[in-house]
């Protein structure tokens, strides 16, 4: 073909990825065991099989910080979930490591960890370091070295004051930065975070966010995928983002590069009364895509249009009045990773 | 190994923390001693009711049952012990997932977490014998050459018991609500057929079959042979001398042990396929 192979250099095949994946599907069956008959592909009734991964494929660097991107429901916990042995795929491949997950999953186990954000997990009657320090002796880590960076992280994560109360004691928020210490404490080369500043305040998110760039930057062969919707976070802090929805990957690249990718399209961001009829937009020219959400506690909608130029713009208010809804604010701004997403499925990510 | 023997070790700790650490220290010893020996209170009575019933009154028979009551509580405890591992880090603590990932032998974990609970129930199998002997008159006699059959005895029928509380732990991956009938529903068939609180005499022919069928029938009959020399209430197993019934439990402990790792590896597999490891049923 006319590729041409770039002279010098280590090729790709000398160095295994991180994490590579490919045609990797998963697939779960329904909940109820007499299903009804009907084809594997309709899932959207709930009872029938879904298709969380859909022939996904990708390639993670060593020593990349990687996101995930995407909406409830697209697939990236049990994307995470298959690379950290924890989930079998229902076919394709998956290496972490270099290591088939399906079948050589203890050489992974020595060199991952994961958290999941969200959860209270945790021995309620050991105290907060006994919980960190115990899992790092599954790892082998030895006791002095597991204690000294226990203490240290703990300072880092603002844990310190708690370190000898017991879990159960513990708010949701301190038990989630707990585990993030647990993620760390085996010193991983390759780290699986899910949504790791889901329900944290600013300030532990913004900790957490430095803590996990200065890892992966600062140190060489530190690997972190890390899963979010917060499309901030993305692209603040991943070297390259893959936007995933409906198990489908839909685009992979640097976060500069996936909003260069709508540049020559104009944004505009719509505040107005609840509309009774979205479905329209999409008719008028000009409007390649866009995405609508009720604010349930304002009772106001808010639109995100992904324009080929500012032409539309007068038929879409001249819409908006027509259904005597009224515009609070309208503007035309920078496009974000959220409106890359919705120039490619018409939804935002939340 | 040396990473089975951490696991364990690991897992032990964890285990005693979480059966110890729930109160005071003082209060849990107290708890240790006052346990058993309510439950010794409660075999008395259950004696009294057999003897008024029965019109009898054998010193014997109540050394029989209350040895084999006092044994008991190595199934109940051991066997609930393996299989709750699961279920509770799962359930729980949703702890499940991230010792799943980790490097270590979740079976190997499951035993050391079981190992606390072998511990606590040897002090209180302790308490029941030394309260028995003391205060209930139960008239024991252990020689010393046969404590080397008796330890012999001894770690064979846990090796049986935890090997059947992992084939549960197995099962356990799967499913949450029938496992727990099982764990109940099996402790509850050993109680009857094993002749723990009446011998297997008594038992209609089929049930004395079902019970010679068990390996741990033979356990406690060799254990009682041992501590309650006097006691000749059951003949069944006469035939078998100690030796032979050490062999046969040691043959069994082999036998389930492959079937726990089988059972154990299915259900993981089938677990990790479905993607069940860490489900939780708010069962
Ligand atoms: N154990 C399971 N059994 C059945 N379906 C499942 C299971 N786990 C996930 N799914 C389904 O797979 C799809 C992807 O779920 P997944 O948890 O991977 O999404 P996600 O991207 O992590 O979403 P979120 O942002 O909400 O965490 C969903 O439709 C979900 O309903
Ligand atoms: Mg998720």
């Amino acid at each position: 073909m006319g590729d041409r192979i770039p002279a010098g250099g280590t090729t790709r095949c000398d160095m295994p990825f991180a994490v590579e994946t490919r045609d990797l599907t998963r697939i779960f069956a329904g909940k109820k065991r007499i299903r009804r008959k009907r084809h594997a592909s309709e899932g959207e009734d709930g009872s029938g099989p879904v298709t969380a991964l859909d022939h996904v494929a990708m390639e993670i660097h060593d020593g990349e910080l990687f996101g995930l991107l995407g909406p409830n429901g697209a697939g990236k916990t049990t994307l995470i979930k298959i690379l950290a042995t924890l989930l079998l795929p229902t076919s394709g491949e998956a290496y972490v490591a270099g290591h088939d997950v399906a079948k050589d999953p203890f050489p992974i186990r020595q060199q991952i960890n994961m958290v999941c954000g969200g959860e209270t997990s945790g021995y309620g009657l050991l105290t907060t370091r006994e919980n960190i320090w115990m899992f790092s002796q599954f790892y082998g880590v030895p006791s002095k070295v597991s204690k000294a960076r226990i203490d240290e992280l703990m300072h880092v994560f603002g844990l310190w004051d708690k370190r000898d109360t017991k879990v159960r004691m513990l708010s949701t928020g301190q038990r989630q930065k707990m585990n993030m210490i647990r993620g760390f404490v085996t010193d991983p080369s390759i780290l699986f975070l899910d949504e790791p500043t889901l329900g944290l305040d600013v300030n532990a998110a913004r900790v957490i966010r430095d803590y996990v760039m200065n890892w992966v930057r600062k140190r060489t062969g530190k690997t972190v995928l890390l899963t979010t919707h917060y499309m901030m976070e993305a692209d603040e802090m991943c070297d390259r983002i893959a936007i995933i929805d409906r198990g489908k990957i839909l685009a992979c690249d640097t976060p500069a590069n996936l909003k260069r990718m709508i540049r020559h399209d104009t944004t505009f961001r719509l505040e107005v009364d609840t509309l009774h009829d979205v479905t329209s937009f999409g008719s008028i020219r000009g409007v390649k895509n866009f995405s609508h959400r009720e604010d349930i506690a304002t009772n106001r909608a808010h639109l995100t249009f992904i324009l080929e130029d500012e032409s539309p713009v007068a038929e879409i208010l001249s819409r908006i009045t027509t259904q005597a809804s009224k515009v609070h604010s309208l503007q035309k701004s920078e496009p974000t990773l959220e409106d890359v997403f919705i120039s490619m499925v018409g939804r935002g990510l939340e | 190994m040396s990473t089975y023997w951490r696991t364990f070790k690991v897992a032990a700790w964890l285990g005693w923390e979480m059966d110890s650490n729930w109160t005071e220290p003082w209060l849990f010893v107290l708890y240790s001693i006052l346990k058993p020996v309510a439950g010794a209170f409660i075999l008395v009575l259950m004696y009294v009711v057999f003897a008024t019933i029965g019109n009898t009154e054998d010193p014997s028979m109540f050394a029989y049952m209350y040895v084999g009551n006092a044994f008991f509580i190595f199934v109940a405890s051991t066997l609930f012990g393996t299989f709750q591992v699961i279920q509770s880090d799962r359930e729980w603590y949703q702890t499940i997932r991230y010792v799943y990932i980790s490097p270590i032998s979740y079976y190997v974990y499951i035993l050391g977490r079981a190992a606390s609970k072998v511990a606590v129930a040897t002090f209180a199998v302790v308490v029941t014998l030394a309260f028995g002997i003391a205060f209930l008159g139960v008239e024991m006699g252990l020689s010393l050459a046969d404590v080397p059959v008796l330890v012999a005895a001894f770690v064979l029928g846990i090796a049986v018991l935890l090997a059947i509380g992992i084939c549960l732990g197995g099962i356990s991956f799967l499913t949450a609500k029938h496992v727990h009938g099982l764990a109940e529903g099996i402790p509850g068939l050993f109680y009857v057929f094993c002749g723990v609180l009446f011998p297997l005499s008594a038992l209609p022919e089929w049930g004395r079959s079902v019970g010679q069928a068990i390996p741990l029938t033979y356990w406690f009959d060799l254990t009682r042979r041992i501590l309650v020399p006097g006691t000749s209430i059951d003949r069944t197993l006469n035939a078998y001398d100690d030796l032979t019934i050490l062999l046969l439990l040691f043959a069994s402990s082999l036998v389930f042990f492959a079937l726990s790792v089988i059972i154990f590896r299915i259900g993981e597999y089938v677990a990790r396929k479905a993607g069940k490891i860490d489900m939780t049923t708010s069962y």
